[in-house]
């Protein structure tokens, strides 16, 4: 079964289970007065859950073909491990990594760790541009955005 | 019209303002040059830097000095470099590039500015024309009929992502409109699916949702296929001059393409992507014989119809936008959304509660314009250096530019968490080919797709406003036989090509 399909397959059910919710669950919780609106807080997602549950079976069940466009995709997931795939998973890993520094290690060394550990797994090695580059990086961001903006951003990690 | 225009200049041309425009046209040139940036990624990172200015006025017109100058940076790739930045721009790269390689680069940057310049001020004439008189029409709308314009929005948006996708669209639609229902609404004070977390109270915040769907991917993507972020030395650019003969060889096309471009842009869901391949293949067909073989190697006028169309198409896009507040593509429901958070609501009441917001606005797109072609061309030959910054550095500060816009709006890391996550889905998404942003569009769009929709349930005490009111209803019916058409004929004709289906 092709991506698409599992794509719809996976939005099915979770239209199944927000279904379930907006007709069995919601109403339960309604007041009795607003039982009598011609309008309930369930509706709309009603209506919702019906229509997505139609389209997805639609595609699921490939009732409608996609034009052969001889269009080369930009990325073949069925190849996917012939791209960069350990450098796009190690990026999202450091990401997950930088959102749960970013509050107890200060945004400061957070982010100079962020820039120089992505840039270091892509590839670069010249540490002598890389270090001072990612410093100024994160120094100037945080003068625009905590002193410029005036948003705050914790600087040094939380000991401090 | 004479004293709104007053009250527009008065408010562009405080140095604010201006700042603001020469601002946001160099930071969309410069993040629009680089391949695999669309308009919609850079306004989505530029956002929160908009909100915290407060002003109203000011954001809208930092964030439409970022949207133009993203589409001129995309052109300029295009032509240098043959990658184009954003989908808009594909069709320049037809002839932009040939004459990039025939040593004309120079003279191919002026004549896309030139185009854009036209294009953009064509435009502005227009929508200054065309938006009071649709919003006078508008003030008429009852709740009941924007339920059904809305309906007719996304529908139109899903029927023009191209042959094959319609249901695709459809459901991506559905899912942002599901989204949409999370958290607690205005009109039944009840927190709806929530699952009892108190993250989701307040429902997905719209930053973090526009990022994950067009930032991140885009960035992934970028690492995934290196090929993507072709890099090149932009080389020497010179001679930037065209001859008399050459500007009146371009000017018919440009003035042609503005007007159809414009009306194209004001279509929901056709912009600059689709009038940039119209124009393009509608002044091939026009062509005398001997230009027409030009086509392709290096035409000038073959060059100047995407370049004005897809500028004239960004201005019309605007006219759903300020008139009905209905983005008609995944750019203006970026800013409309951007709008919302700053507590205005375009819509027929713009131009009588704020008028200084909607002037303001059509006047910085001319001053944008002249900034482009005044400023921007004879940087070009600098700015294209940022063409030749590795991508081991341009990836992370991506990536952490998405974060950082996302954790700005909310100041809470779990909001990094849900990018991450959300940003993950998309990519699947997009490998699955689902265009990403009718979701945005239906997310946005939802909370007052319900409130109409409940205010004329109420009002009518049921759902019989459906067929008491014969412009909903027709409303309605236009919005079924959108979807439902495209997608027979599809199952008809087996083999035909496929349109582009996102980009702006």
């Amino acid at each position: 079964m092709a991506l698409d399909r599992w794509v719809a397959f996976v939005i099915l059910c979770a239209a199944l289970a927000y279904g379930y919710a907006a007709f069995f669950t919601m109403d339960a919780s309604l007041p009795p007065f607003m039982k009598r609106n011609p309008i309930w807080p369930s509706t709309f997602p009603k209506v919702l859950c019906v229509m997505a549950v139609i389209t997805s079976l639609f595609i699921l069940l490939g009732f409608e073909k996609a034009a052969e466009t001889g269009k080369k995709p930009d990325i073949d997931y069925r190849r996917l491990g012939d791209y960069h795939l350990v450098h796009a998973l190690l990026l999202i890993g450091l990401m997950v990594a930088y959102a749960l520094c970013l509050r107890p290690l200060g945004f400061l060394f957070s982010t100079f760790a962020f820039l120089a550990i992505g840039a270091f797994v892509l590839g670069e090695r010249k540490f002598h541009i890389l270090i001072p580059v990612a410093a100024l990086a994160s120094g100037t961001v945080w003068y625009l955005v905590d002193q410029v903006l005036g948003i705050f951003l914790r600087p040094w990690p939380m000991f401090f | 019209m004479l004293e709104g225009l007053m009250i527009g200049l008065g408010a562009a041309f405080s140095i604010q303002n201006l700042l603001m425009v020469v601002a946001g046209c160099l930071i969309g040139t410069f993040i629009g040059m680089l391949p695999g940036l669309g308009p919609m990624s850079i306004i989505a990172i530029m956002i929160p830097v908009a909100i915290t200015i407060g002003d109203p006025s000011a954001a809208l017109i930092l964030l439409a000095g970022v949207y133009y100058g993203a589409i001129f940076g995309g052109s300029t790739s295009s032509i240098l470099l043959n990658a184009p930045g954003v989908a808009g721009t594909v069709a320049t790269s037809f002839d932009g590039y040939p004459m990039a390689r025939k040593g004309q680069a120079g003279k191919a940057l002026t004549v896309a500015a030139i185009a854009s310049f036209g294009g953009g001020t064509i435009g502005a004439v227009l929508l200054m024309v065309f938006a009071p008189m649709l919003s006078t029409v508008a003030l008429l709308f009852h709740s009941a009929e924007y339920f059904a314009l809305m309906v007719v929005g996304l529908s139109a948006i899903a029927a023009f992502a191209g042959t094959g996708n319609v249901a695709k669209a459809t459901l991506m639609t559905l899912v942002g409109l599901i989204m949409a229902t999370v958290g607690e609404g205005a009109l039944f004070n009840m927190p709806r699916f929530t699952m009892g977390l108190m993250d989701l109270q307040s429902g997905f915040s719209f930053i973090t949702l526009a990022m994950a769907m067009f930032a991140l991917p885009e960035a992934l993507f970028l690492v995934l296929n290196p090929a993507r972020a072709a890099q090149g030395d932009s080389g020497k650019i010179e001679n930037l001059r065209i001859t008399r003969e050459e500007g009146r060889k371009i000017a018919p096309v440009i003035g042609r393409q503005s007007l159809q471009g414009f009306f194209i842009g004001v279509l929901p869901g056709a912009g600059a992507t689709i009038a940039s391949f119209l124009g393009y293949a509608v002044e091939r067909n026009i062509a005398s014989k001997e230009d027409q073989a030009e086509f392709g190697q290096g035409s000038i006028k073959g060059l100047a119809a995407p370049e004005s169309a897809n500028n004239a198409a960004c201005t019309g896009s605007f006219v759903p936008l300020l008139t009905l507040g209905i983005p008609g593509s995944g750019t203006t429901a970026i800013l409309l959304g951007a709008l919302i958070a700053l507590n205005v609501t375009p819509g027929p009441r713009l131009m009588i509660d704020n008028p200084q917001i909607f002037w303001a606005v059509i006047i910085s797109m001319y001053i944008g314009n002249l900034v482009l072609l005044i400023l921007n061309l004879p940087l070009i030959p600098y700015i294209a250096k940022v063409l030749t910054i590795p991508r081991n550095y341009l990836i992370p500060f991506i990536l952490f530019f998405t974060l950082m816009g996302s954790y700005i709006g909310q100041n809470n890391a779990t909001e990094l968490l849900i990018l991450v996550g959300m940003g993950l889905a998309a990519t699947v998404l997009k490998f699955a080919d689902y265009p990403l942003a009718p979701l945005l569009i239906g997310f946005i769009l939802g909370g007052m797709l319900e409130d109409n929709f409940s205010r004329s349930m109420q009002l009518y005490d049921g759902i019989s406003f459906i067929v008491d009111r014969p412009m909903t209803l027709g409303l309605l019916v236009t919005a079924v036989l959108l979807v439902v058409i495209p997608s027979y004929r599809a199952r008809r004709a087996k083999a035909r090509r496929d349109g582009v289906a996102e980009g702006d």
